[in-house]
This record gives C-alpha cells, sequence and structure tokens, in this order.
C-alpha cells in the first residue's frame, strides 16, 4: 500500500538538548483526512516541519508517496503543500503575486501559474483581494491565502497547521466545506487543531501526540468508542431546589440550574427520561456537556503526563542512587 | 524537477528580485543617483578643477570609474543583504524551503537579483556621469567582464551575511565598517602612487583597490595594478565564496532549525 507519509523511527532533539520527538511512526493513507492531536509542545509542530523540510530530523525515516526525504527530496516536496500555522509570506506583495510566485517556485510557468492561482483564489473568496498587499488582508483572509498559496501547484498531500486558529465560526465553517471537498476530491489532508470539535467534524483518523510520543494512532470511531460515559445537559421547565436521584444515574445541577446526567455506553437514554417524567420534571432541550474527542484527549493527556512525571521521579531516583 | 521547472523557478526569483528593489525604487534607485551626483559636482567639480591631473587624466575622468564601480559594489551586497534578511523575518523564506528549488538556483536567483540592481545603478550613475564628463572606453570586454565578476562576488558576500544575521544591526555593519572604508581607500578618489610605499603596500591587500582598477583600465586605459592578477583574484574569491554560501544552505544555517 502507498501511503501519503510514511514516519519511522522520528526523533528530533533540539541544539538546546531538547528532545521535541522520542521515535515517532506515523503512516497516514492516500486519500485520508487525518488529525494529528496534542498539546502544545507536543511535538506537533516539530513533525509536520520535518515533513516540509523547515526541521532538520536527528533520525528517522519519512516518505511521501513512497519518496524518501532523505534520496528524492524533490519528489517529495512537489507532493506536498504547507499551510503553516503563523502568517509567513511578504506583507508587502500583492495576494496574486504571491500566489503565482509559489506556483514558479514549483516550476511551473507563468501562464499555468496565473490560471492556476485564479482558480484557488476564487475558490477561497480572495479573487477580488488579487491586487491587495498582503498586509492590508483581515486574519482570516491571510490564512485563505496560504491554502490558495499551498494548493497553486496541486499537491497529493495538503498539511494545515492549525488553520483556523483565530478564524471567525461562520468562516471556520466555510474552510471546513473547503477541506472536505478538496479531500473528496482526492487530496490527502492532515491537520493540526486546537479546536476537536474540528477533528471530530472533518477528520477519519487520529494520532494523539504529547512529550514526543504518539499516544495513540487509531480510526476517529475507533478513539470515540473508548468513551464509556457521556454527560448530557438537561434544561427542564421548573427550577430545581436539588438534583434528583435516578436510579443508576449520577446526576447534579450545574451553576445554569441546569441538570447534568452522566450516562454510561451501556445505559439507554430513554430510562432517564422514563424516571424524569415519573417525578414530573419536563425537559425542554438537551446537549451534550463536551465535546465527545475532548473528553478523551484530555483524559489520554492527562494520564500520559501522570506516567510522564512518574518516569521522571524513577529516572532521577536511580540518578541519586 | 526537470531543467525547464529549474529555469522557470529561477527566473521566478530574479523576477521577484527585481520587483522588490523597483516597489521600492525611492529607497534603492534615487539614493545612488543623488549621492553621485554631489560626489561629481564637489570632487569632481568644485575640488578636482584645483587638484589637475591624475594618471594622465583630468580629475573628474579619473574618479568616474571608482564612483561607478562604488555604487555596483554596495548596491549588489545591499539588495540581496536586505532582501534575504527580510525574507527570514518574515519567515517568507518557508515559501522556498518548502518548494523543490535546488539550493544553487536559490543562490544563482539571489545573485543574479543583486547583481540586476548593481548594474542597473551602475548605468544610472554613468548616465549621470555623462553630465560632466565624456566617457571613452578602452576596453569593452576588461569593463564588462569587471563590472559582472564584481557584482556577483559581492552579491553573494550579501547572502553570506544574510544567512548569518540574526537582527537588523547585523547585515549593517559589514557595509558601515567594512565595505565603506575598503571602498573610499580602494583608489577610488587617487591613485595609490601618490601614497608613500608603505602605504602603498598596505593599499596591496584590499581587494576592492583591484575591482576598481581594473575597471578603471576598462575606461581609461590606466591601472595601479596588473588586470589579469585583478580578475584572477575577483573569480577565486567568487568560487570560494559560492562554496559556503551553499554549504550554508545546505546546513540550513539561519534557516532551519
Amino acid at each position: 500500500m502507498t501511503y501519503a507519509l510514511e514516519i519511522q523511527g522520528l526523533t528530533k532533539t533540539y541544539g538546546s538538548g531538547f528532545e521535541a520527538l522520542k521515535g515517532i511512526d506515523l503512516n497516514v493513507a492516500k486519500g485520508d483526512f487525518f488529525a494529528l492531536l496534542g498539546p502544545n509542545g507536543a511535538g506537533k509542530s516539530t513533525t509536520l516541519g520535518i515533513v516540509s523540510s523547515l526541521v532538520n530530523k536527528s533520525s528517522g525515516k519519512v516518505r511521501v508517496f513512497g519518496h524518501d526525504i532523505d534520496t528524492d527530496l524533490s519528489a517529495a516536496k512537489l507532493n506536498l503543500g504547507v499551510v503553516p500555522q503563523e502568517f509567513n509570506f511578504n506583507q508587502f506583495e500583492k495576494v496574486f503575486d504571491i500566489v503565482t510566485t509559489q506556483a514558479g517556485y514549483y516550476g511551473i510557468p507563468l501562464r499555468r501559474a496565473r490560471e492556476s492561482a485564479e482558480k484557488y483564489l476564487r475558490k477561497l473568496g480572495l479573487w477580488d483581494k488579487r491586487d491587495t498587499p498582503a498586509r492590508m488582508l483581515s486574519g482570516g483572509m491571510k490564512r485563505r491565502l496560504m491554502i490558495a498559496r499551498a494548493l497553486v501547484h496541486e499537491p497529493g498531500l495538503l498539511i494545515l497547521d492549525e488553520p483556523t486558529a483565530g478564524v471567525d465560526i461562520e468562516l471556520r465553517r466555510s474552510m471546513w466545506a473547503f477541506l472536505e471537498e478538496m479531500n473528496r476530491q482526492g487530496t490527502t489532508i492532515i491537520l493540526t487543531t486546537h479546536y476537536l470539535e474540528e477533528a471530530e467534524a472533518l477528520c477519519r483518523n487520529i494520532a494523539i501526540i504529547d512529550h514526543g510520543r504518539i499516544l495513540r494512532h487509531t480510526s476517529k470511531r475507533d478513539l470515540l468508542q473508548q468513551l464509556h460515559l457521556e454527560t448530557f445537559v438537561l434544561d427542564i421547565s421548573e427550577p430545581l431546589a436539588s438534583a434528583p436521584e435516578l436510579e443508576g444515574f449520577s446526576t447534579r445541577l450545574s451553576g445554569d440550574g441546569e441538570l447534568e446526567v452522566d450516562v454510561e455506553k451501556s445505559q439507554s437514554l430513554n430510562e432517564v427520561f422514563v424516571q424524569l417524567e415519573a417525578k414530573g420534571i419536563r425537559v425542554l432541550s438537551m446537549r451534550t456537556k463536551a465535546n465527545r474527542l475532548e473528553e478523551l484527549f484530555i483524559r489520554m493527556v492527562a494520564e500520559n503526563s501522570e506516567q510522564a512525571s512518574e518516569e521522571g521521579s524513577t529516572q532521577k531516583g536511580e540518578a541519586r542512587q | 524537477m526537470t531543467a525547464s521547472a529549474i529555469w522557470t523557478a529561477y527566473l521566478t526569483i530574479v523576477i521577484r528580485e527585481v520587483r522588490r528593489f523597483t516597489r521600492i525604487w525611492a529607497q534603492t534607485l534615487l539614493p545612488p543617483a543623488m549621492t553621485m551626483t554631489l560626489y561629481f559636482i564637489i570632487f569632481g567639480n568644485l575640488i578636482g578643477s584645483r587638484i589637475g591631473e591624475m594618471g594622465g587624466f583630468d580629475y573628474m575622468s579619473y574618479i568616474v570609474p571608482g564612483l561607478i564601480m562604488m555604487s555596483v559594489i554596495t548596491n549588489s551586497y545591499a539588495n540581496v543583504v536586505s532582501s534575504f534578511f527580510s525574507m527570514k523575518f518574515q519567515r517568507s523564506i518557508e515559501e522556498l524551503l518548502v518548494s523543490p528549488v535546488p539550493n544553487w538556483v536559490i543562490l544563482a536567483g539571489y545573485v543574479s537579483g543583486g547583481m540586476v540592481r548593481g548594474l542597473g545603478t551602475g548605468v544610472i550613475v554613468t548616465l549621470v556621469s555623462l553630465a560632466f564628463t565624456s566617457l571613452q572606453i578602452h576596453h569593452l570586454g576588461v569593463m564588462v567582464v569587471t563590472l559582472l565578476l564584481t557584482s556577483a562576488l559581492f552579491a553573494l558576500g550579501g547572502f553570506i551575511n544574510a544567512m548569518l544575521a540574526t537582527k537588523f544591526d547585523d547585515i549593517s555593519i559589514v557595509p558601515t565598517f567594512v565595505l565603506t572604508p575598503l571602498t573610499y581607500l580602494g583608489g577610488v578618489f587617487y591613485s595609490i602612487q601618490l601614497l608613500p610605499e608603505f602605504w602603498q603596500g598596505v593599499s596591496m591587500v584590499n581587494p576592492i583597490l583591484y575591482m576598481v582598477n581594473a575597471f578603471r583600465y576598462g575606461i581609461l586605459g590606466v591601472s595601479d595594478v596588473n588586470v589579469g592578477v585583478a580578475l584572477s583574484m575577483v573569480t577565486m574569491f567568487i568560487v570560494l565564496l559560492a562554496v559556503v554560501a551553499l554549504t550554508m544552505l545546505k546546513r540550513g544555517k539561519g534557516i532551519r532549525h
């Protein structure tokens, strides 16, 4: 099977001695929509930086559509489009020039470069701004400009590092729709994001990274099935003095007077409503308390942090001996 | 990348560089014209008329080649050092680093961009000089080769400076404290034969003296140094600096973590 991205035993130790990656293995299938999740400093940007040649690796193998970045870097780069976290274009250049210049770096002749730039600037709603210097764009427009620039050579693999950071909800939704369309058309997409709702809505496979190690690398469905408990928030018609006791369920009142009920995977939500009905409590509306993936993510990272601190204490103890 | 794709990438870098310095022409093309006009008026006309001849030519004619060369040197260097460092500072260098452009094409593109500005300002200064004196060309080949080699050498120097620089101060230190003194002491305004023997010997270790004199030979036919030796030295330094710059690019010095 040809993977869009294969990473084997990837390590990175910075000059300061900080070990950002401690042997990462990761495969992303062709056509996948993949999320790399992790807290700040987990190693996400370092991983993507190595794949896109912005960071030198310490050891390990990276292949993009089978092209090894050590031996066939040019072919690997031709298949790769990168949207970084920070704005990294010349703020004084015009939008159209930024995109056509990038196409030129990939060896695309000017006429084709212009056609491709127009295509993606139109798709991303920036065509009207083509003669505007980049510094005059809003934050959301700048993000879309970076996406257009990354796509101008039509790469098979698109990497986006926090693509919707600081973007309003409406624009975020339109960017999701655009990325989903790109994925449907065959572009493999890897994204890192802090909005776990984004990963849950868009991605089919997920890896969770923390302290330079991959904690989980699986499908979103498998990951979510690990959640045994989900909390529902019920908006009720009459205010309650205290949380009602429901047999088999844990309940409490939130600060807003809403009723929170924990429901295990094996339990039926109908049972909650039957018991509430019997107590004369009417439910007006209902929602889940938190993003499901977020719950799982927080739990996994917390467990890993505890483990990492335990390992650290053990190592210090051993060192003292 | 195919040969035609590499050519397209090279042209893209050069065109981007030319577009940059022409967009800010008031900062890049106008100042040399202004400064050199003042040099011609003050040193050439006002003071030069009292100095008399130098090297067998009136003083104005004698300093024209040196002033043209001075503008070529400073502008070739300044273009690359400021453009490449700005790209590093704004992180737009990443646009190039993620692309498949080979390192030697990146270097060739930036050096060519610096040469275009250096030679462009050389032409501007030459045109300005025509308002003050007539210009004869003694040896066109030597003149053109000297111009090309000198602009390439200082564009390479600017590139290395930009790779090493970590703040804006770092890109002004070399032009201010190295290039300017060497240029002024490099025989732009005088023949080193006017100096005592000791200072003639000291002047001979100044590389800019060789370039100014080779260029002066191309225009006037007089030189304080052997033109063949001068051009060979410049070529040798170009090769040396190109190897240093390519090694730095390969290691990602200052541009990759």
